[in-house]
């Protein structure tokens, strides 16, 4: 299936900000990361500045994309969720709306069975946000990009 | 697909450098990484065998600076060449912006080139997208090689749609810059909707 363009505006980033942020909190993990399926970083909460946010989205899309390959050779419709289980540092993954990643980084703070839990709430949540996205018309702001030149793109690359 | 952030005034596109193997797909991306500024690049990321062929793919983050105020990134990634890799350069190729496609200019070569730019075509369109609507540049590498073809006899061959077309010497950054440059301005081109 073809992805349409993702477009976001302040108001749904405001608001999935809200929901990481929320996620992080209540499920005592130590970091959220809202990613597309195509591997572009949306949204973080509770990333310290050592963590490779670009290079782990990249990493978990292609992860999904591998196990959604797997999911299809095995005629199963999707694999929703993935776990990995690390020594000190857990990775909890799941898809919302069919094209978003929920991960969750935690360690021995909290528990896989709370995570779970309230990866269910902001589950939907997100999804809530996604779908109303989806059915957006799209905005006036998208016209700044006719405005480019050539020359900008020229500019881009420098002398 | 690109990814606009309007809050923090970002725009995100996917690149993918496809060809058969050791044409040099990860050599382009390597001499990027190596002669880019360092708050331009992210880390170069490197899914290989134990003996360096790509066994999912290569990614590099690369930060093109701004254009009308938004911040223009590119996500670079390569495809396994290998005949085999075919499922994973299918789920490479998901959500992708731009192609690039690598063929190797040797002669001896010139079987695999053909048989990658049909698999390309064919991949492409089982992902919903026409090679011939999608920005695309084709880059013959390899050019220091003894036995190449010329590039009269290549291009007839690998771009009959003559797409913009590039010679290169992927090992010492020849035409590296200018490939990149040519897809990146299609890419662009497109999301302004000309």
């Amino acid at each position: 299936m073809l992805n349409p363009q993702l477009a976001l505006y302040d108001e749904e980033l405001t608001e999935i900000r809200e929901v990481a942020d929320r996620l992080h909190q209540d499920s005592r993990a130590r970091t959220i990361l809202i990613v597309d399926k195509n591997g572009q970083l949306i949204a973080a909460s509770g990333v310290d500045a050592e963590l490779d946010t670009t290079s782990l989205s990249s990493l978990v899309a292609g992860n999904v994309a591998a196990t959604g390959g797997i999911a299809k050779l095995i005629e199963e419709e999707e694999f929703t969720g993935q776990y990995h289980e690390g020594k000190e540092i857990s990775v909890h993954m799941t898809i919302v709306a069919r094209r978003i990643i929920l991960v969750v980084l935690f360690d021995k703070n909290t528990t896989q069975g709370l995570v779970r839990l309230r990866v269910k709430k902001a589950n939907e949540a997100l999804t809530t946000i996604f779908d109303t996205l989806a059915a957006k018309p799209k905005g006036a702001q998208e016209d700044v990009f006719k405005e480019i030149t050539d020359e900008d793109i020229d500019n881009l690359f420098g002398p | 697909m690109s990814f606009i952030n309007y809050s923090a005034r970002e725009i995100n596109f996917k690149v993918v450098y496809y060809g058969p193997g050791l044409c040099g797909k990860t050599t382009n991306l390597e001499w990027i990484y190596k002669v880019s500024k360092p708050e331009a690049k992210g880390k170069m990321v490197s899914l290989a065998t134990e003996t360096e062929r790509t066994l999912f793919f290569d990614f590099l983050p690369l930060d093109l600076g701004e254009i009308r105020g938004f911040k223009t990134r590119f996500h670079l990634y390569t495809v396994p060449g290998q005949v085999f890799y075919d499922a994973s350069r299918k789920l490479i190729l998901r959500g992708v912006d731009g192609v690039c496609f690598v063929a190797d200019s040797q002669d001896a070569r010139m079987d695999a080139n053909l048989e990658s730019l049909e698999n390309l075509r064919h991949n492409l369109e089982e992902q919903g997208f026409n090679l011939d609507e999608l920005p695309y540049v084709v880059q013959y590498n390899k050019r220091d090689m003894p036995e190449v073809l010329p590039v009269a006899e290549l291009s007839p061959a690998l771009n009959p749609t003559q797409v913009p077309e590039f010679e290169a010497v992927a090992i010492d950054g020849t035409g590296v810059f200018e490939t990149l440059k040519g897809l990146a301005r299609q890419v662009i081109q497109k999301q302004r909707g000309s």
